[in-house]
């Protein structure tokens, strides 16, 4: 049975807004993100075919994500010029070896993460808390499975290596 | 073991921590894990990060008043409770702090004629494939209009201008960046004209050119801003955009 749009939506606006928040790291930008992907879900229901909600309501999230960032980084440049420095997307922190060293615990796993290419991180994100398959992740972020894993691999090393664990990489 | 083998073993041991193996190839990751010190111990900190990342990172629960914004997005709410919810929530929290204020640039400026020629018209571009065109088809503006009520958190004027030789043939939505938009399809001849309608967020001079080989007009009125896109000549797209006004 295919459920109805509203379910979807309301099931899975934890996970969506998570996503937003992992993807734009605003969580005012993360909530006009998700209502705007509600909108764009509007449009594309009727071609979805009842399989797993939760990732045909993430790919568009993730989409949604994608444009607004691309938007923000545009407005940044037109407004601000060169001051645009300071919104540049997907981030503008330290690599993830420096963000671990300055904090502890989850506020530094947290940075290291934040410290990820975009690319990286969404794979990480839906795999280690949204706990999605390689299948679903690839049709989400729209690359093939071996990119995911290759992802996911490049994603863990920087963080091992971040977290210090790591001595047997390059 | 070379470590060419074990490098091809790292994905094969990720995928076993991340659940996605078979067993037959779960048994090979296994069998090569009793003997290989160095990926037996990468499996023990993918699991160790797993667990560290499962463990410490916030889990975000959509706040309430999200919640609340989503649920009269929905289908089924009503399209004056929508107006209320959309953007304030976004905006007043978007007043306080330095990183909201960032938001903001985000999404006001996309409403300024730069940055949404280049919109509009990729639009336009993507509505003509096919299939994309049309949510609603109809003539009758009777039926265009009523349409947006709960799809919309506004209500876009629409026109017959059937008799000035543009007839409506009917309507869809689309996304813009920071808007969500009514778009009204008319035709003049062969050519399509998209008209994008959402509401202006300030006064907005009037604007005409061209991108890409398509032309755009783009006035506001009556608190709504207005884009014309179409391959039609500029003349006519002016006249078009004359007979809306």
């Amino acid at each position: 049975m295919r459920p109805e749009f509203e379910e979807v939506v309301l099931a899975h606006l934890d996970a969506a807004y998570g996503l937003a928040c992992w993807l734009v790291r605003d969580p005012n930008l993360a909530e006009d993100v998700v209502q705007e992907a509600v909108l764009r879900g509007i449009n594309y229901f009727a071609s979805f075919r009842g399989e797993d909600g939760r990732a045909w309501l993430m790919r568009i999230v993730r989409n949604t994500a994608y444009t607004m960032l691309a938007a923000r980084q545009q407005a940044g440049r037109i407004e601000a010029g060169d001051a645009g420095a300071v919104l540049e997307v997907p981030d503008p922190d330290d690599g993830p070896e420096l963000a671990l060293s300055r904090q502890d615990d989850a506020a530094r796993i947290e940075r290291a993460l934040a410290a990820l290419p975009i690319e990286l991180r969404e794979c990480l994100v839906l795999k280690e808390i949204e706990e999605l398959s390689y299948k679903e992740i690839a049709h989400i972020t729209g690359v093939p499975i071996g990119t995911v894993m290759s992802r996911l691999w490049r994603a863990r090393r920087a963080l091992m290596t971040a977290e210090g664990a790591a001595d047997d990489e390059q | 073991m070379s470590s060419n083998h074990c490098q091809e073993m790292r994905l094969l041991v990720q995928a076993d921590v991340d659940g996605e193996l078979q067993a037959a190839e779960a048994a090979r990751v296994a069998d090569h894990l009793e003997s290989c010190v160095e990926c037996a111990r990468l499996q023990q900190r993918l699991l160790a990060l797993s667990d560290t990342l499962r463990r410490k990172l916030p889990k975000h629960r959509a706040p309430d008043h999200l919640r609340q914004a989503v649920r009269a997005q929905l289908p089924g709410a009503r399209a004056g409770r929508q107006a209320a919810r959309r953007w304030p929530a976004g905006l007043a929290a978007a007043m306080v702090g330095m990183a909201a204020s960032l938001a903001l640039f985000a999404v006001l400026p996309m409403r300024g004629v730069d940055g949404m020629q280049d919109w509009v018209v990729a639009a336009h571009v993507r509505a003509l494939q096919p299939q994309h065109l049309l949510d609603v088809a109809s003539t009758d503006r009777h039926t265009v209009k009523p349409w947006f009520a709960g799809r919309l958190s506004f209500s876009p004027p629409v026109r017959d201008l059937a008799t000035d030789g543009f007839p409506l043939i009917g309507a869809r939505l689309d996304s813009l960046p920071g808007s969500e938009a009514a778009v009204l399809v008319y035709r003049r001849r062969e050519h399509v004209i998209n008209l994008f309608v959402w509401p202006a967020s300030a006064e907005e001079a009037t604007t005409e050119g061209s991108r890409d080989g398509y032309n755009f007009v783009h006035w506001a009125a009556d608190g709504m801003t207005f884009w014309a896109v179409s391959d039609l000549n500029a003349r006519e797209l002016l006249e078009f955009a004359g007979r809306v006004r």
